[in-house]
């Protein structure tokens, strides 16, 4: 579960196009969107996108992303549970 | 038409024209291909809103800032842009995505900011400017396009209006164009572009943006006079047109003191440039500038902003001179470009 959530931060970052934040800047339990890292709404979508190519988890109702996107702690969980790849 | 005055210039580039304007310092590209020199972007753009741009609007952003602030004005009528690939960058990212994932999961990211209004859109959104927003494409004749407007718009009532052009090298979108020897072959143009003697143009990137205004202020660089814009113009009949564009304008060749030319070193059609040298101009100062900028759609941008410093400056920089005649002071300064003799453009300023 370790190597997941730092694999997700990495992702994040890159895909996010985060500069100059570090993986280990990147708690696991901080909000990934609003106060937090400051995600939004396009960044929801990059997300829900990442999902399904890396790990083949398609999200059929957009309100469950609110609750898997909160930290790296429940995108982690969530993917333990449902990934097909 | 209305007289309307350039009032604030901004000029990111291959040389560090952000921070030093005096074109006497900049280095001659040997490169077939050269980056922009990038300033810092952070003093220009918020932290959160750079992350998604790429080197075109970050460019355009901070060039069109510059001329704003050299202006200070801080909103104006209309923002006019013009781009020759618009964001290529994202735009092959992109194309890249959809080829490497099968057509399946794509984001939004690249996508959004691949549409060639995306500079004009974010510079906008910078200055919360809801005014008239439009780009325009239309090759090497990009930047003169939405100069044009800009200039129409002055005629109708508008007081100030933000126009420039933008080009950012795209990796692949450099490479069709190496592809088909628009590139120049080599690895490096030891003595620069003017001697070359080879086919193609070296390639960079970059952003101008200016403030034309229908007041003249402390800060004006040159009143602008008239733009004439060709999308095809056969060889011999350049300087006929020429003719009759002065002549519009209640000008002769004689009265230009320094012509600014768009040699780029293509020996296949530079001829275009050396013809109007050896005849029409053989009495008039002749200088060139893409050694120093390199070739993009909008580089006329770069020979325009250059033109905009001499005439307020009334320095002419002994790496911009083609010819030995000097015409001191600079009163009128004709600009004339086209690229692979298409899309020819005449530009006329004068001294404040």
């Amino acid at each position: 579960m370790e190597n997941l959530k730092l694999e997700l931060k990495a992702k994040i970052i890159e895909n996010l196009n985060l500069e100059d934040i570090e993986v280990s800047d990147i708690k696991n339990t901080d909000a990934l969107f609003g106060d937090g890292l400051g995600l939004d709404s396009i960044d929801a979508l990059e997300l829900i996108v990442m999902l399904d190519k890396d790990y083949g988890i398609k999200l059929s109702d957009p309100k469950q992303g609110k609750v898997i996107f909160e930290s790296i702690d429940t995108m982690a969980a969530y993917i333990s549970e449902n990934k097909t790849k | 038409m209305k007289d309307c005055y350039i009032n604030g210039i901004g000029c990111v580039s291959a040389q560090d024209s952000t921070v030093d304007s005096a074109i006497e310092n900049y280095r001659v590209l040997t490169d077939r291909i050269t980056h922009a020199r990038k300033p810092n972007y952070r003093d220009y753009i918020k932290p959160a809103m750079i992350r998604r741009m790429s080197t075109g609007v970050k460019m355009g952003v901070v060039a069109a800032s510059i001329a704003m602030k050299e202006a200070e004005l801080e909103n104006p009528d209309a923002i006019i842009s013009g781009t020759g690939l618009g964001c290529s960058i994202d735009s092959d990212k992109f194309l890249k995505k959809i080829v490497d994932n099968n057509e399946q999961f794509l984001t939004p990211t690249a996508f959004i900011q691949s549409t060639h209004n995306t500079v004009g859109a974010q510079v906008a959104l910078g200055l919360r400017c809801n005014a008239y927003n439009i780009t325009y494409v239309h090759n090497a004749l990009s930047f003169e396009s939405a100069m044009l407007d800009a200039q129409l718009m002055i005629s109708e009532g508008a007081s100030n209006i933000l126009f420039g052009g933008v080009d950012e090298l795209g990796d692949y979108t450099t490479s069709l164009f190496d592809l088909i020897d628009h590139v120049k072959k080599g690895e490096v143009i030891e003595n620069g572009i003017l001697n070359s003697n080879t086919k193609g143009a070296i390639f960079s990137e970059g952003a101008q943006f200016f403030v034309l205004a229908d007041n003249i202020s402390d800060n004006s660089y040159a009143k602008f006079i008239d733009v004439a814009i060709y999308n095809v113009l056969p060889q011999n009949s350049i300087e006929e047109k020429l003719v009759q564009f002065l002549s519009v304008n209640n000008f002769e060749i004689s009265d230009i003191d320094v012509v600014i030319l768009g040699t780029n070193g293509d020996v296949n059609f530079d001829g275009i440039y050396s013809d109007l040298q050896e005849s029409v101009f053989k009495s008039t100062q002749q200088i060139c500038y893409k050694h120093l900028s390199g070739e993009y759609n909008t580089a006329s941008g770069f020979g325009f902003w250059t033109a905009c410093n001499i005439l307020k400056n009334q320095l002419i920089p002994k790496n911009l001179m083609l010819n030995e005649i000097k015409n001191v002071p600079v009163k009128n300064i004709l600009i004339y470009n086209q690229y692979r003799s298409e899309n020819h453009s005449f530009t006329l300023l004068s001294s404040c």
